[in-house]
């Protein structure tokens, strides 16, 4: 029969358009959310969605997962008295592994004899010209430069960020980061304890000859 | 599951003594080939050892011997390892080397690079205009001594950076400072814009007369695009019509050239991975894949187990997603706004979402290292894949099917529409699907295999009367196809490191060549690659698939109306990121 395939094809649009009303009060019948909830906008990225699929940005936002990657952001721990110990020793190895070569640091030397200081004196990043690819953040062997999940920058100038304003705390990596966190905190822990333990045979081992 | 590698060694030197020698440069393969005997050579390498696809063809500059040379990568499309012939020429322009495009049609559009990047003419070519490159741009930019606006220096990283790195903005030096260069008697005040008719020209025009003889008619020239929804991007293609009937047609591409060649050549190995992902857009997997096998080749070294899988994964993942929005995006083509597309774009969504929780981006993945991939996928996001591969997208496929594969409409529009013959696919070095399409089951997963392809039990694809109904059920096909891969790998991934090296941003490759290919979804992915040993690649080279696939869009298209070519040029599933590099 002539016009078959275009009703079997109407039927599963049509299938579809209830599905968006069924799926709907079924969730306000169970008294759940489907807009507007972290559970709703997590069920519409499921495999089970159907129905209405799209986020409402900026009212809904997708729940970005940990590893999602968008310009990066400096590490630092914060000391006793509140002060900002930043991690980066400027060592340049981001700068090199910079695909466009966004990444400028100026390392700071020690005043009286000259020599290199394991510490940023200026720190920029072009973020107009980063591309998010992640590499700084991979290849950093001191985890002091990190990606961050905040993607609402739009601006009208050219984005250029200093030391100043790409320094964030590590409580907010271990926010939005938290199992990377903990890997590397014990990673961190485990060879710390490493060194102690060897520290402590080396003394050891010095301590007998003279006793 | 093992496939049978056809090795076969040809020895031209030996065929044809005198014209032709090994190449013998150490980390080289293949011939040197006189240019006087080129035309001969290339005709017995078709014709007499059967190397009837022609897959890339690329220069390379030997600024240091005064050299240019032109290499050629000849496949068999009964599967295979390839032969590699190169032509060297004195640097001293003018520069010109036989065409061969009367053997290989494929390589219209690559002699064509050819001439605008590198300066090497190819005399008897039908149409030797630049391609990539505004005509009356000056210079010819893969050259070794060409540098590009606000060139800094010729390897990165730059010095500037680290340990003074006082930023400053590009674009306040003066770009018009140390590197602009005018031609001889160039006045920019004079200068009008005024180089479309070489175009025109090098379109067919006809005067046609009616019947009785009398009235005298004219063939009309269209312009599609830049901007116009159907051409994907910002492609352009000028049409003669003979009423609805398109006579002549020849594509204008380069609006999104950046030259990822240069850049290539400027980056360090590792740097070149995230600029892999801006080619196919759509499929960034895929690109990093292709890259990172070839500079894999070149270091002999073996991949992580695990990882081998975790590629496969996303790599077909990556050809699912390309295929749902190509039959979404034709039937937008076809002019059914959005239901098809939106219907795909979903499933695309759900797998984009898993592309973005494994390595933090949606499109632009990074995802692939040498020796591995960057980070494991963890036990729920394998559980989300499965979930996807086993319950979702099986039936998703299905009801897409369901959907559009019986409407009347839709078969009227498809079906007989003729788009390549075998033997003109071969010819034109289209690959991928649309070879496929027509007959012949060329998948380089299977005739040449590269990672763990050889472990899954999967069919090639192939249909076989060439027309867009074929076109279009191939996709299918390869969806199915790619979900069977998928299960097995799914169920075979085996625990363990996921990465076979120690993460190293300046990676040193071993000096010599390679040409390393992949099936990504749009065909033939090739990378040729010349390391001189140090941190950066001497040449880097992308065989985009879109961009050789569009040089048959022309024998494709004449004869047939207006309103199919818009359909015809989705057929090819081009990308623009790919096709202008």
């Amino acid at each position: 029969m002539y016009g078959k395939g275009i009703l079997k094809g109407l039927s599963v649009t049509w299938k579809r358009f209830w599905d968006t009303y069924i799926d709907d009060i079924s969730w306000a019948v169970s008294g759940r959310k489907r807009y507007h909830s972290e559970e709703g906008v997590k069920h519409r990225s499921s495999k089970n969605t159907k129905g209405i699929f799209t986020v409402q940005y900026p009212e809904e936002q997708l729940i970005v997962p940990e590893e999602f990657r968008f310009l990066p952001f400096l590490v630092y721990d914060e000391g006793a008295d509140g002060k900002k110990e930043v991690r980066c020793t400027s060592c340049g190895i981001c700068a090199k592994a910079c695909p466009p070569q966004c990444i400028w640091i100026v390392r700071s030397s020690d005043p009286v004899t000259g020599k290199p200081v394991a510490t940023p004196a200026d720190f920029y990043i072009d973020a107009d010209i980063c591309m998010n690819c992640g590499f700084c953040a991979e290849y950093c062997p001191f985890d002091a430069i990190k990606m961050d999940h905040d993607f609402d920058i739009a601006s009208t100038k050219r984005s250029v960020y200093n030391l100043e304003r790409l320094l964030k705390p590590a409580s907010y990596y271990a926010e939005i980061r938290p199992l990377n966190y903990t890997m590397e905190e014990e990673a961190r822990k485990a060879k710390e304890a490493a060194k102690a333990a060897k520290a402590q045979a080396a003394a050891a081992a010095t301590a007998t000859p003279a006793a | 599951m093992a496939t049978p590698i056809l090795t076969q060694t040809v020895d031209l030197a030996a065929r044809f003594p005198g014209m032709v020698t090994a190449d013998a440069r150490p980390g080289y393969t293949g011939f040197i080939v006189n240019k006087e005997n080129l035309l001969e050579v290339a005709t017995a390498v078709r014709d007499e050892f059967g190397f009837d696809l022609l897959s890339s063809l690329t220069g390379v500059d030997y600024i240091a011997e005064n050299k240019m040379e032109v290499v050629y990568h000849a496949f068999k499309t009964t599967g295979g390892s390839g032969l590699i012939f190169k032509v060297q020429v004195e640097r001293i322009d003018p520069i010109e080397i036989p065409s061969l495009t009367h053997i290989w049609h494929g390589l219209e559009f690559q002699e064509r690079e050819v001439w605008d990047l590198y300066g090497i003419k190819f005399t008897d070519h039908p149409d030797m205009r630049r391609i990539l490159m505004w005509e009356g741009f000056e210079g010819h930019p893969l050259r070794k001594d060409w540098k590009e606006a606000f060139y800094e220096e010729e390897v990165k990283p730059y010095k500037s950076r680290w340990p003074e790195g006082k930023h400053t903005f590009a674009e306040d030096k003066n770009p018009f400072h140390d590197n602009l260069n005018f031609p001889k008697d160039f006045d920019p005040e004079k200068y009008v814009v005024d180089k479309e008719e070489d175009l025109y020209a090098s379109l067919e025009r006809h005067t046609m007369k009616d019947e009785a003889g009398k009235m005298k008619t004219d063939s009309v020239v269209v312009n599609l695009g830049p901007h116009h929804p159907s051409t994907h991007g910002v492609l352009r293609v000028a049409v003669t019509l003979n009423g609805e009937t398109v006579m002549g047609l020849k594509p204008v591409m380069g609006y999104l050239h950046r030259n990822h060649e240069k850049i290539g050549e400027r980056s360090t190995f590792t740097q070149i991975i995230p600029y892999t992902d801006r080619l196919d857009y759509f499929n960034s997997m895929s690109n990093n894949f292709g890259y990172v096998t070839t500079v894999e080749k070149m270091m002999n070294i073996q991949v992580a187990e695990r990882a081998e899988y975790i590629r496969v994964i996303m790599a077909e993942l990556s050809r699912v997603q390309n295929h749902l929005v190509f039959i979404g995006m034709l039937l937008n083509d076809l002019g059914t706004m959005f239901t098809p597309a939106l219907y795909a774009f979903e499933e695309r969504e759900l797998i984009v979402d898993i592309f973005e929780a494994v390595s933090g981006s949606r499109m632009m993945c990074n995802y692939y290292r040498f020796g591995g991939v960057v980070r494991d996928v963890s036990d729920e996001i394998l559980q989300k894949i499965k979930d996807l591969v086993f319950d979702r997208l099986p039936a998703k496929t299905d009801e897409m099917e369901r959907l559009l594969n019986e409407n009347e409409v839709l078969v009227g529009r498809l079906k007989g529409t003729h788009v390549l013959s075998a033997e003109d696919a071969i010819n034109f070095s289209v690959t991928g699907p649309v070879l496929r399409a027509s007959g012949v089951p060329y998948d380089l997963r299977r005739a040449d295999p590269y990672s763990i392809y050889d472990r899954f039990d999967f069919d090639v694809a192939v249909r076989h009367n060439g027309d867009m109904m074929d076109n279009y059920l191939i996709r299918f096909d390869e969806i199915r196809q790619s979900l069977r891969i998928l299960e097995q790998a799914l169920k075979q991934i085996p625990q363990g490191p996921i990465n076979s090296q120690k993460p190293n941003y300046q990676i040193k490759v071993p000096a010599g060549e390679a040409y390393g290919r992949i099936e990504s979804p749009k065909g033939e992915l090739g990378f040729y690659i010349i390391s001189t040993g140090k941190g950066n690649p001497y040449r880097y080279h992308v065989r985009a698939p879109s961009f050789v696939n569009l040089t048959a869009i022309e024998k494709i298209c004449i004869g047939t109306k207006i309103q199919d070519f818009v359909a015809l040029l989705a057929m090819l599933d081009i990308v623009m990121g790919e096709l202008d590099r």
